[in-house]
């Protein structure tokens, strides 16, 4: 807090989505793509309420669809500019092949991606299933789980994308109106400070007439598996300087950097309960009242999906007896996307822990503290059988968990 | 300009992968000689992407971006506006679409680009169907024309009007060109560039291939079009509040002396795609053809 008093810092109350665009703004983004979708309507309206007032020298273009806002970006990004947009559900999912393009042209655009369920029917409230369901395209993915970490995630992902050894796109990830809309304090350092820690923009390619390239032309089997390869090679750098960002931003700001994996109570755990966003910040309580009934648990919070934290996970699992994966996602056919790739993580082990996975908060059902306890509670019990479970679905109506 | 004139620069070069007698290609050749060296390409997927070779090799010498189908307008727009962030002001962003990337699945980009007023200079060149993909018919197939997907009757639809369309979004400058005219169209490639905001060229670009003609008859076809008013030659922009139209080159002199204006049939009859159509369709075509042309003639100030 003695930061705060320091000149030049400023202390907003402001949403998630407000906390995204303070961020943009911070971030001296050059060129935004606008269009609404709720729950993410409210991000570019405050940068276009910024824009209008001067507050932020940045390319406002309010495009006919998310398609468009998507390829603006490309196109802003491949001219050399810092490019930004944000969307959510249906949105992304239209934007689905720009996706890959974005990631493919190896171009640094930032997103801010409210999480929301998909239809029919129409549903505002918040899952992962529009994120998970963009998981495999190249992009460095971060779910969020208060606003001040929005803000931190949105700068710190301009740092390391923009990274000649990265060079991906970023999608920074905060769950509908539990975020998007809930009011929170945000510390903003200040702007002659951020500038220095984040200078403009250096494209490693750009189209220029005085060094022509043509980008993206036709490339052949005898090619595109070695373009492919080098995406993998650099979503594998992410592993090394992602914690490398969020340290250099810890130790600049005071404020709390990038990391993988964010843990409570998990050093003497037998009940490991892992899952992501603001369940993994809920579940402390879990973790306290099962500690009280004599049930050693912790919880870990996987901020960062893409690329996936293999070896934290292993590293936290080993030993472990029992993991239970809370998932506000469903693969339909399969389970959540959390607790598939945990299974593939832990499957190198010597000695893996039973891992038991639930399927809960789908379309916005709340997921309290309580609930948690209940599941965990459960696993617990199949789990001391030696019993484990997988995609069991909580607090579905006439769906006893027995 | 005079053809004397013509830049000796080439941004196009020999070895691309066009067809023979591509159409597209002299057009990508004079766009590319009309607005020089200080342009960004942005091409959908269509001929061209074809057409620039096969990476880790190129057949333009200028920056070009490769986009998704529906997606050039929005690219080129991001384009525009990334570098106005940057303060470069002195070169031109086209997006460059085949007519199914124009008419068809890029058309939403488009409008909204045009209705913001993006500063880019778009350009159909226009082979009325789908021709990378082999042929299949696409909004700019003219009515009768067989195609891959329309093999037996031929298409049952007349082509939509998709320069006028573009015209009713009230944009700086809307013309079209064909190649057989190249003077005409650098001279309005170059009108288009010199204007803020979007600006909408349609070149008509005829296709060996896909309308059934020898590969040496590119450049006869692109006047039959136009002497049989198929393909009139015109551009709208913008004078003291008011849009205008007016007819330009051969369409001019054809407006002022009808009895240049040949029968359709002229046109049509030296396509194989056309080969086959009854009397009365070919009547019918004519009649779409005259409509048109009346239609435009008035809007031009010349009925």
């Amino acid at each position: 807090m003695a930061l705060m008093a320091e000149k030049g810092w400023r202390s907003v109350f402001v949403t998630g989505n407000h906390a995204v665009a303070w961020a943009v703004k911070t971030a001296r983004v050059q060129v935004v793509a606008a269009y609404p979708i709720t729950p993410q309507t409210t991000i570019v309206e405050k940068i276009a309420e910024f824009v209008e007032k001067g507050e932020l020298d940045a390319q406002y273009i309010r495009v006919e669809s998310e398609h468009s806002a998507m390829t603006a970006c490309i196109g802003a990004a491949a001219a050399g500019a810092r490019a930004f947009t944000a969307t959510a559900s249906h949105g992304l999912a239209l934007m689905h092949e720009c996706l890959w393009w974005a990631a493919g042209a190896r171009l640094p655009i930032v997103m801010a991606v409210v999480n929301r369920a998909m239809g029919p029917g129409w549903n505002i409230w918040t899952d992962y299933c529009d994120t998970m369901a963009q998981r495999d395209l190249g992009w460095i993915q971060v779910y969020c789980a208060d606003n001040q970490e929005v803000f931190n995630s949105i700068l710190q992902a301009y740092k390391l994308c923009e990274d000649h050894r990265v060079l991906l796109p970023c999608m920074v990830d905060l769950e509908a109106f539990i975020l998007s809309h809930t009011y929170m304090p945000v510390r903003i350092p200040p702007q002659d400070e951020v500038d220095d820690w984040l200078p403009p923009y250096k494209p490693a390619w750009s189209l220029d007439p005085d060094e022509p390239i043509t980008h993206g032309n036709l490339v052949y089997p005898a090619h595109y598996m070695e373009h492919r390869y080098l995406m993998q090679e650099a979503m594998e750098r992410v592993r090394e300087l992602l914690p490398k960002v969020g340290e250099d931003y810890r130790r600049r700001f005071g404020l709390t950097g990038l990391d993988f994996i964010e843990t409570y109570k998990c050093e003497d755990a037998e009940l490991l309960i892992l899952t992501m966003g603001t369940m993994g910040v809920e579940a402390r309580i879990t973790v306290d009242k099962l500690r009280e009934r004599g049930i050693k648990t912790g919880v870990a919070r996987v901020r960062v999906f893409r690329p996936f934290p293999v070896e934290q996970v292993r590293q936290l699992a080993e030993g472990v007896p029992m993991v239970v994966v809370i998932d506000r996602h469903i693969s339909y056919g399969a389970e959540g996307a959390l607790a598939m790739e945990t299974r593939w993580a832990l499957y190198g082990l010597e000695e893996r822990p039973l891992i038991t996975s639930f399927i809960a908060g789908i379309g916005g059902r709340d997921v309290t503290w309580r609930d948690m306890e209940r599941m965990a509670l459960k696993a617990h019990e199949w789990m001391s059988k030696g019993e484990a479970r997988w995609g069991i679905w909580y607090g579905v109506r006439g769906l006893e968990v027995a | 300009m005079a053809i004397k004139e013509l830049p000796r620069e080439e941004y196009l070069l020999p070895g691309h992968a066009a067809c023979a007698g591509c159409g597209a290609s002299i057009a990508l050749r004079l766009t590319l000689k009309a607005l020089g060296r200080k342009t960004i390409v942005v091409v959908p997927a269509c001929c061209t992407s074809i057409i620039q070779g096969p990476w880790p090799r190129t057949a333009v010498t200028i920056p070009l971006m490769n986009i998704m189908f529906e997606a050039a307008a929005a690219c080129a727009a991001g384009i525009s506006a990334g570098l106005k962030a940057r303060g470069i002001k002195d070169v031109t962003v086209i997006a460059w679409a085949g007519d199914g990337g124009t008419y068809d699945i890029g058309i939403q980009a488009l409008s909204g680009a045009a209705e913001r007023g993006d500063n880019i200079l778009y350009i159909c060149y226009n082979n009325q169907a789908y021709m990378n993909t082999g042929i299949q018919r696409s909004g700019a197939t003219p009515f009768g024309a067989r195609t891959t997907t329309t093999p037996v009757l031929g298409k049952r639809e007349p082509q939509k009007n998709m320069p006028l369309i573009m015209a009713a979004h009230g944009i700086p400058y809307v013309a079209t060109a064909t190649p057989a005219f190249p003077m005409d169209l650098m001279r309005k490639l170059r009108k288009a560039a010199s204007l803020e905001g979007t600006k909408y060229v349609e070149i008509l670009s005829p296709c060996p291939p896909g309308w059934r003609f020898p590969a040496d008859k590119t450049v006869q076809m692109g006047r039959l079009a136009v002497q049989t008013c198929a393909w009139p030659l015109w551009e709208a922009e913008w004078r003291d509040g008011r849009q205008v139209f007016r007819l330009t080159g051969p369409s001019r002199l054809i407006a002022e002396c009808p009895e240049l204006k040949l029968p359709v049939d002229a046109y049509l009859a030296a396509q194989g795609r056309f080969r086959g159509m009854r009397p009365e369709e070919i009547q019918a075509v004519q009649k779409q053809v005259d409509t048109w042309w009346e239609q435009l003639k008035r809007l031009a100030g010349m009925a």
